[in-house]
């Protein structure tokens, strides 16, 4: 691969589009090798056709975002899981 | 988390940053606020329906409806060259946020904080420097900014004037200003040494410029014992504009 990436940050907004929390603080577990780590340190790769992001570790693709008219691919088949950060509701 | 919309944005002022850089101030109704480090996604849209967007780091707090952008013209960008040379008080782009949870500073935070900026990486870190100054925090600042040269410095008055607390130094790649001791040259492990936080101290430590950059000191922070969880980075792109 060459170095012409951006990182996971680059997915905030992508993401935002169709998740009700940031998934770019999330910790992925990538499932070529195992690393696990924010989705933000993801090397990203794009913007056409969609975004592909791999694995800093093995390179595998983790995850894959295409934007068309009226709908989002997600690709996950790369990831094992997402760890996501969310708030806990105040105790009513 | 509100859903994220596209808002429209009208422009309200600018300040020319470098002889390439410019700052954008944007009043964006109902704006819900952001944290320093977040970003926001810009979309243009010509008469004939084509649409294309970029996303670009806000460089300060929220003023109420006030947010600021420092963009970089990009030769031959799509965008960019529209945003610093085209658009004028007045006009309108839209544009949703601020969205990133990641490459954040909080405000709250007491540990000692590390940024180290390349070029125009300096955008989210210079929110950072801001937003530490506006909340009063006592949080102690070490900024380490790269630059090709001096002309190349965002934000160059601000940075200098005293801020109790914070720290700046550059290092110039290119050319460096007369008298300068420190060769032109890429950023070294003795850089870091020198104008970083001793590992020990465990700072929280922002790295953000072009992917060769903030490789390259990610590395360096690494080799001097920073912990990986505490070393945060943010990428631009070579592509894009």
């Amino acid at each position: 691969m060459n170095d012409d990436y951006l990182d996971g940050n680059a997915l905030a907004g992508p993401l935002r589009e169709i998740f009700a929390v940031d998934v770019t603080a999330a910790v992925g577990h990538c499932a070529g090798c195992g690393l696990t780590g924010p989705v933000a340190s993801l090397r990203v790769y794009g913007p056409a056709p969609g975004l592909v992001a791999r694995c800093p570790g093995c390179e595998d693709v983790v995850l894959r975002l295409v934007r068309g008219p009226g709908e989002v691919w997600l690709d996950l088949r790369g990831t094992v899981s997402l760890r996501i950060p969310v708030a806990e509701a105040p105790p009513a | 988390m509100r859903r994220l919309v596209w808002r429209a944005a009208r422009l309200v002022e600018t300040r020319d940053e470098t002889g390439t850089a410019r700052t954008l101030v944007f009043h964006v109704p109902g704006w819900p606020g952001h944290l320093p480090g977040q970003h926001v996604d810009v979309r243009l849209t010509a008469d004939d329906g084509y649409s294309t967007q970029r996303s670009y780091s806000l460089a300060a707090p929220a003023d109420g409806d006030r947010i600021e952008l420092t963009v970089e013209r990009v030769p031959d960008g799509e965008v960019s060259p529209y945003l610093t040379e085209v658009l004028r008080p007045g006009d309108e782009v839209e544009l949703r946020g601020p969205v990133g949870g990641w490459f954040v500073w909080r405000p709250g935070g007491t540990a000692p904080v590390l940024l180290v900026a390349g070029g125009s990486g300096i955008v989210p870190l210079m929110a950072m420097v801001r937003a530490r100054r506006r909340e009063g925090s006592t949080a102690p600042f070490r900024l380490l900014y790269a630059v090709r040269d001096p002309a190349r410095r965002y934000y160059e008055a601000e940075l200098g004037r005293p801020d109790p607390g914070l720290g700046v130094s550059y290092l110039y790649t290119r050319t460096s200003p007369d008298g300068w001791a420190r060769p032109p040259g890429r950023i070294t492990l003795d850089d870091l040494a020198a104008g970083g936080w001793p590992a020990k101290l465990e700072p929280d430590c922002y790295v953000c410029g072009p992917t060769g950059f903030v490789e390259a000191a990610a590395d360096l922070l690494l080799a001097l014992g920073h912990e990986p969880g505490r070393v945060r980075t943010e990428r631009f792109g070579p592509t894009g504009g």
